[in-house]
């Protein structure tokens, strides 16, 4: 605690705003160098520094998915990871999953069947999906709802997210 | 979320030199506890130092037969390890059945044990609580306590440990390994997590500048004969109001062995090996295990809004019994209960 009261830490204390820091992160496929604070998310940085505005902010507390992107080729909720800590990884957002002017199966399938009402939560659905199809655990129906209940659809859509699913399966 | 400052370790003993360093400091792995109660100001660093980089990510067996697992092993891969799924089935359940995969990708092994709870008093800066503000109060004790403890609470705390991964830890009495500015220990897990007392603050014998490297798993994994029975409010992504871990090493319909934890229910994975030593040498059968499950909460108490916790943990505890007595260990996925 004798640190703690120094002066010299006091004065620590009164500094709100640590240096921001150098990463590169490659955004679908992107290298992207940007100085940032360490308190950023990587949610923020898309949206808010890179205009990456497919990925969506719903409870920004990893309880509902809209947030979720593909970090190294895996699902995770980007509004709890920390932006500093991610430098040099790979991202893919809901922007990058299109390739050569095609939508990926997962897109098209979630139109084919009609996959969501309002649309909030559907790039998280389809991160989510891709993440689901890249770890190859999900076969049947039951082990597909359980591994998408990290994505919250607060008008229902889900009887035919998991349609979707299943016909992008099918052809991955 | 309060500004601070970032620093990565380059390695064990430089993570705790920079602790030892820095009282209002914290770790961080998969962040994905702490960023969410830094946003609710709950948690409040003045740095935040960066050891996800660390090389504490294998999970190896060990000269004695067991299994080392690394602090850093994410919950989704220690979950799908082969190892893990073919010699200890129940933590692979247990994992599985908490959180969601998004979560289980980020979290870490050590940052599972490490969670605080979820009790919404807790959360809220609003209320006192004694575990966020020692000598405050517990506002949980006359409020809304539907999801709280009912074994060994204290007048200062009813908080549960969230966790379904340390119940299954618990149950086959893991060990954990840290490290700190005197070296290396070892810690049993039963011994690792606290229960309140007068001080819920501390949530694991832990000391200030020590840090988890990694989980031991001794040799008998219990593969032939578990389940982790969890019951929620809802099917999926919901922390447990009860759940059992149970494991049975059986010959014939005898029980040579017997593991119980249960989830949801205390301040940390609540076992009592009285009650398994009582088992030893008994039929594998519906008498054995009622009274198992009886013994088990016979210190159980009931607040305003969670005494259905009692009959909810005795009769999952004989379902999960039966369950593993029959080798029909409970799915994670299909979520009917057999």
């Amino acid at each position: 605690m004798a640190q703690a009261s120094s002066p010299a830490r006091q004065v620590q204390n009164k500094i709100s705003t640590p240096a921001k820091m150098t990463v590169t992160l490659y955004v679908n496929g992107v290298a992207r160098k940007l100085d940032v604070a360490p308190w950023t998310t990587l949610l923020d940085l898309l949206r808010d520094h890179l205009g990456l505005t497919g990925t969506k902010k719903g409870c920004d507390h990893g309880q509902c998915g809209a947030c979720t992107v593909l970090l190294d080729g895996r699902r995770i909720n980007s509004c709890l990871t920390l932006a500093v800590m991610k430098d040099g990884t790979h991202v893919t957002t809901i922007e990058g999953l299109a390739k050569d002017g095609a939508l990926h199966p997962l897109q098209q399938a979630f139109i084919d069947h009609d996959a969501f009402q309002c649309g909030y939560c559907t790039p998280g659905q389809i991160c989510s999906a891709a993440g689901l199809i890249a770890e190859g655990k999900a076969k049947s129906a039951d082990e597909i709802r359980e591994l998408m209940s990290g994505n919250i659809c607060r008008c229902g859509a889900y009887p035919n997210i998991l349609a979707a699913i299943q016909q992008a399966m099918g052809q991955s | 979320m309060i500004n601070f400052e970032y620093a990565r370790a380059t390695d064990i003993v430089d993570a705790v030199r920079q602790m030892a360093a820095d009282p209002t400091a914290k770790f961080i792995a998969g962040g994905t506890n702490l960023i969410d109660l830094m946003k609710e100001d709950v948690e409040r660093p003045s740095r935040l130092i960066d050891i996800s980089r660390l090389p504490l990510k294998t999970v190896e067996e060990t000269t004695t037969g067991g299994v080392q697992i690394g602090a850093l092993v994410p919950n989704s891969d220690l979950a799908y390890h082969p190892m893990i799924e073919r010699r200890y089935p129940l933590l692979a359940s247990a994992i599985l059945a908490g959180a969601s995969q998004q979560l289980r990708n980020m979290a870490s092994t050590a940052g599972n044990l490490l969670q605080r709870t979820r009790c919404a008093y807790f959360y809220d800066t609003a209320t006192p609580c004694n575990k966020r503000e020692p000598g405050s109060g517990c506002s949980a004790i006359t409020g809304l306590n539907r999801g709280h403890a009912i074994l060994g609470t204290s007048e200062a705390c009813i908080a549960t440990h969230p966790s379904d991964m340390c119940v299954a830890l618990a149950a086959l009495d893991a060990k954990v390994h840290v490290a700190g500015p005197a070296g290396a220990r070892l810690i049993a897990f039963s011994n690792f997590h606290r229960l309140p007392g007068a001080t819920p603050q501390r949530d694991t014998n832990l000391e200030p500048n020590e840090i988890v490297t990694a989980v031991e798993l001794p040799p008998q994994g219990f593969a032939a004969n578990y389940s982790y029975l969890k019951i929620r409010d809802r099917l999926s992504y919901a922390f447990a109001l009860v759940s059992v871990a149970a494991a049975l090493e059986l010959e014939g319909g005898t029980i040579k062995t017997a593991r119980l934890a249960l989830g949801g229910v205390a301040h940390k994975p609540w076992r009592d090996t009285a009650v398994e030593s009582a088992m030893r040498g008994r039929s594998a059968d519906a008498d054995t295990f009622a009274q198992a499950a009886e013994q088990l909460l016979r210190d159980a108490k009931g607040y305003a809004h969670n005494a259905f916790k009692i009959e909810l943990a005795r009769r999952a505890v004989v379902r999960a019994l039966t369950q593993a007595a029959q080798g029909r260990p409970q799915s994670q996925s299909n979520k009917a209960i057999g």
